[in-house]
Parts: C-alpha cells; structure tokens; sequence
C-alpha cells in the first residue's frame, strides 16, 4: 500500500470520529500497523519506544513454537524432496542421491501445465479484477442508502446468502450453467463475481460508511456525478479494503477445486487443482511425478506469499476482523 | 438539485421532491445512479443464487434424474431419505468429524494466538509459517497427506513393530476419519488463528500490566482476563469453523473418495457424488434441502448458547 493510500485513509478514519456510526474496528489495521512496527524495532534492537515488559523475550515459548511451526514446514519439505527422487527413493524424508529435475517436464506434459495454469491465471486475474470493480460499488450504492427501505432490504439479500452453503445448490446451479452455455471459464468468472459478493459487501460496508460526507458534497458542488465521484473519491479510498477482497478472492479462485468441478465440462479448460484430481489415478503409478505436479501447483501462490505475507496476513485478518 | 440532495449529510424537506421516488423508509431522493449500481448485480445474484436454490427445493419433490422428463411426487424423496442408512451415516459421520475440527481447530488457534502474542522473538516469521496453509489448494496438498498417510506413516509403524499403524488408516474403516480431521484441522487452524490474533490486539496491554501489579499473571491472566474478553471471537470462530467442518468436501476426495465401504462420506460428497453421477439427482436435491435446515439449526444452536452465556 501506498503512502498516500494511508494517509487519505487516516483521514477517513478521523472523519469518522464525527460520524455516528463508529465502527470499532476501523482503527484496528492502523493500530495493528503501529503495534507491528514497534514489534520489528524491538527484534533489531534498536532504541525501544514501548512499555517496559517488551525487553524481555520468552525463549522457552519460542522454542516450543517453532517445534509446532515444523508441522507446517515437514510436509512441505516433504513435497520438495519427494519431487525430486526416482519412484524407488519415494518415501522416506532424505534427500533425494541425485535431484531429478526432468520429473517437473515430465508432470507438465502429463497434464498440459501452461495450459491449466493459463486457465487459473485467466480466471483468477478476471475474477480478481471484475469483483474489485463491480462488488465495490455495489457495496457503496447499498452503504450510502440504507435508510431508504429498498437497500436495506437489498442489504439482507446479499448478506443472506452467506448462509447458504454450495453444495446446497450445486446440483441445479451445474445444470443451470449447462443450460446457459456457461459451463466455461466465463461462467467460472461470473460465479466467482457474483459468489464473492455477500462477503465482500459484508467487510465494504462497515468501511464506506466511516468515510465522510464532506469529501462527497464537495466534489457534488463541483458538479461531479455519482458514478464520478464513486471512481474518483471513494474507490480510491478504499485501498485496503481492496486489497482484502483482492487477497481472499485470489486464494479462493486460484484454489478452488469443487466449482471448477461441478462447472466445468471441456477438459481443455480445467484449472490448476482440478487436473490434479483428473491425473490422479495415472499419478499412482509414479508418485515423484505427481509431487512434482503438486510442487508445480503450490508454487506460484506459496512464491507470492512469501514476498509478501506481511500484506497477505494484514489483508485477511482485515477482512477477517469487519466481515465475519 | 437532485444529485446534491443525494448526499445524506445535506437534509431535504419531505414536501420539496415531486418527481423521486419516495419511499416509507426515508423521505429523501435517491440518485437513480445508486439503483444502475444495485439493482442489476441483485438481479443477477437472485438469477444464479437463489432461482438456483429455489430450483433445487422445486425438484426434490419430483423423479428427476438432472435430464429428461420428470415428474411430481410429493415428499418421497423425503420420506426414502429418513429410511437411507447411507445417508444418516454421512450425516452422523459429518456431524461427529466437524465437532472434532471444530475443538481442535479452536483449541490450537486459540494457543497459538496466545503464544504469538506474548514476547517471542522471531514474531513475524513464526506468524506468517502458521499460515501457510491457508495459501495452499486443500486438494492438493491433501493428495500430499493421502501419500504420507498411506506409505510414510505405516513404515513408521512397521519399524515401531505397532500392528495397528503399519497398515494404512485410508483403508481402515475404523480410523479413516483421522485423516480427514488431521487435514482439516491442519489447514483450518490458520484463519482461526487469524481472528483471535486479530481479537487479542483489541485488548489493551494496560490491562494485564495493571493485572501483573496485583499478581495475575499467566494462567491466572489469561482466564481472567484474555478468554472473557476473546468471548465474541470464539463464538465467530466456533461458528465459522463448524459451517466450514460441516461443508467438507476436498479432503475427502483427496484422502479416501468417500471410502473404504462408503464410511467416510460427507454429505456434501453425496450430494456431488450420487447427485451428479449416480443418478440420484432429485433425491440428492431433497438432501441438499434437508442439509440447508440442518445447517441453519445448528448455526441458530450455537448462536443461541453464545447469547445466553454472553448475558450471564
């Protein structure tokens, strides 16, 4: 995030002192931020800002934890190595006598790698950017009208269908799509959209309407539209709040397993983890290979994490905190 | 003059609006912009939400298998489900697996919340390994567990000279549950973790100094303290984590596909697998229904003994 993304936020969040709908926990991602700050300066050890007990680190603790984090870390460690043995090695926690990277060409033929991951890549980038664009405005249209009894009726109607699960209507959603000739990668992309939407209006809400009025009320006496002022104003404002619908859009769309499923019916469009439920059986014959397709299909989202888990975490736990 | 009254901070007399649309809830004008911007994603939110849904209740009261003619039948689909030992395996099976998720997933998230809140050093490496497997594909790195499970584990078990752990618990009827809550629990741990994280910075530190200077500290703090205080975020994560318990699906398919014997069958992947492929789609419709209100009443359960000891 930007500097001035959080400056124009701190505004926001100031103006919404005034407001009478305080939401509690609009400063927890800035009081997170300072908190977390302080934490790093405490590690480097540099001058200490913070309250006296801070100096002291409980060793015993941290021991324990990174034993526990190892439950994280061997299966992974496991995956890698796996993926780089002959079918006899397979098995054991060693290294593997001699890394077989010919395994990863091997699993990329076996199911058409650049292809499916062409197809997650399409469908989490469309997914990703058409939910940012669409639900956010829906969001605003709902958090800026509900006194009126229409959009607070349209409130409960997203809202409400988070309770309904998917496996509760994916029979005849399957054959609805069917049907629609949106068995495909765009009807992926819709459902996605439109799936997303309970959720995401749910965490946008809280935070449009702890933006103030006045920033609107100028632009409108400068003869601004509402559509203008929307693109202009408040999208811009809601930088982290995009930043967690984009996080947890691209987790779920990226790994989704069971829409694909049910939606997609050409196999030349099948997603990154639905061709390793396809494969599955032919990857019983050779483990090293479907753990190299398994490494494959982890990688790209565990690289991204890794560089950026700080803003991953901060993300979710936002949209965590506002809207479940 | 209309777009400037759309602003709710600027106050319009109920009596100067002639042509809006004025409604009972709130006499002020809204800009038609804000209705281009609701009205047609609701529209098709209740074409691909709940027409679909609807659709589904319409077709357990039929015969139809997902294509050709079909026709009324009433509630026998209904009444054959009360009678399907399958099915009610696959409920209790359902039920019993997300009670265990749920306590564990709770139990660990909420230790390791703690844990990650107290001075460590290494914080933020720590932090970000626990959640590490929110990022993956359950699928995937469920087909990993199913290997693990299947040949790693019962090595174990052959070198430890233990009967029971040298043959696999995937083909155990028995013990095939563990697997599917040891995945679950594995990679649900970390949003749950999450949350209380999230809960435990909302506690103001000044608390437990104050609280150290009279003597409470540790334990003593924290069920004096952080668990009273972390009461709406168990119930928001007891919550969500049996609905996502209750929904298991991928785990499943990775680790058993239902089996040995059809033991370790969820209702979700009955009603994908039978519905779908096994010609039982307006029977699996009805069970997709009866699941919705078995879901709800559990969630109306746990909310309702939330409230009462919130209260108490």
């Amino acid at each position: 995030m930007t500097n001035v993304q959080t400056a124009k936020t701190r505004a926001g969040e100031n103006g919404a002192a005034n407001d009478e709908h305080i939401n509690v926990f609009v400063d927890s991602p800035e009081t997170e931020r300072i908190r977390r700050s302080q934490e790093i300066r405490d590690s480097h050890g540099r001058p200490k800002k913070s309250h006296d007990s801070a100096g002291r680190i409980n060793w015993p603790l941290t021991v324990v934890l990174m034993f526990l984090s190892l439950g994280v870390l061997v299966p992974l460690y496991f995956t890698i190595v796996t993926a780089f043995k002959t079918p006899a090695e397979a098995g054991t926690f060693a290294l593997p006598h001699i890394w077989h990277w010919e395994n990863f060409a091997t699993a990329s033929n076996m199911i058409n790698f650049p292809r499916v991951a062409l197809n997650s890549l399409i469908i989490t980038v469309c997914a990703v950017a058409l939910t940012l664009v669409t639900n956010t405005f829906v969001a605003y249209a709902v958090a800026r009208n509900m006194d009126k009894r229409f959009f607070r009726f349209l409130y409960y109607f997203f809202i409400a269908a988070m309770f309904v699960p998917f496996p509760v209507l994916m029979l005849p959603l399957a054959k609805q799509m069917g049907v629609l000739h949106l068995d495909n990668i765009v009807g992926l992309i819709v459902l996605y959209v439109i799936m997303g939407l309970g959720t995401n209006m749910f965490i946008a809400t809280a935070f449009i309407r702890s933006i103030p009025f006045s920033l609107e009320e100028a632009a409108r006496l400068d003869g601004a539209g509402t559509w203008t002022i929307f693109f202009r104003i408040i999208w811009p404002l809601m930088g982290p709040i995009n930043a967690t619908i984009a996080i947890t859009t691209t987790l779920w769309a990226w790994n989704d397993f069971l829409m694909p499923l049910i939606i997609l019916t050409d196999s030349s469009q099948t997603t990154i983890p639905l061709a390793q439920y396809v494969f599955s059986s032919q990857f019983a014959t050779n483990y090293p290979v479907a753990f190299s397709s398994y490494l494959m299909a982890m990688l790209p989202v565990l690289i991204v994490y890794i560089f950026s888990q700080k803003w991953v975490i901060s993300g979710v736990m936002r949209g965590a905190v506002k809207g479940e | 003059m209309s777009q400037a009254s759309a602003v709710r901070g600027l106050s319009t007399p109920r009596s100067a609006k002639k042509r809006s649309h004025v409604s009972r809830f709130s006499h002020r004008h809204v800009d038609p912009a804000f209705y281009w911007m609701a009205v047609p994603a609701a529209i098709l939110f209740a074409a691909f939400l709940y027409f679909p849904f609807l659709r589904g209740v319409g077709y357990s009261f039929t015969n139809s298998q997902g294509y050709g003619t079909s026709h009324f039948i009433g509630l026998r689909n209904y009444a054959a489900l009360f009678q399907d030992g399958r099915v009610g395996h696959a409920y209790l099976f359902t039920f019993l697996i997300s009670l265990a998720i749920t306590l564990l997933v709770n139990f660990i998230a909420l230790f390791l919340a703690v844990a990650l809140n107290a001075h460590i050093a290494c914080k933020t490496g720590l932090r970000a390994i626990f959640f590490i497997p929110y990022t993956l594909a359950v699928l995937v790195i469920g087909y990993v567990f199913r290997y693990l499970f299947m040949t790693v584990v019962p090595s174990w078990g052959q070198s430890m000279h233990s009967s029971w752990l040298s043959q696999s618990m995937l083909t155990n009827e028995s013990m095939a549950w563990f697997p599917i809550v040891f995945l679950a629990v594995w990679q649900g741990v970390a949003y749950s973790m999450l949350l209380y994280l999230a809960g435990l910075q909302t506690i103001d530190s000044e608390i437990y100094e104050a609280a150290s200077i009279d003597g409470a500290n540790g334990w003593k703090a924290f069920w004096s303290i952080t668990f009273p205080l972390m009461k709406p975020f168990l119930t928001i994560n007891l919550v969500l984590t049996m609905k996502n318990a209750m929904n298991t699906f991928d785990q499943v398919v990775a680790l058993t596909g239902g089996g040995p014997n059809s033991s370790t069958e969820t209702v979700s992947y009955l009603i994908f697998n039978n519905g779908l492929t096994g010609g039982e789609y307006a029977y699996q419709t009805a069970n997709a229904v009866i699941f919705f209100l078995v879901l709800l009443v559990i969630a109306g359960i746990q909310l309702g003994i939330s409230n009462r000891s919130e209260e108490n």
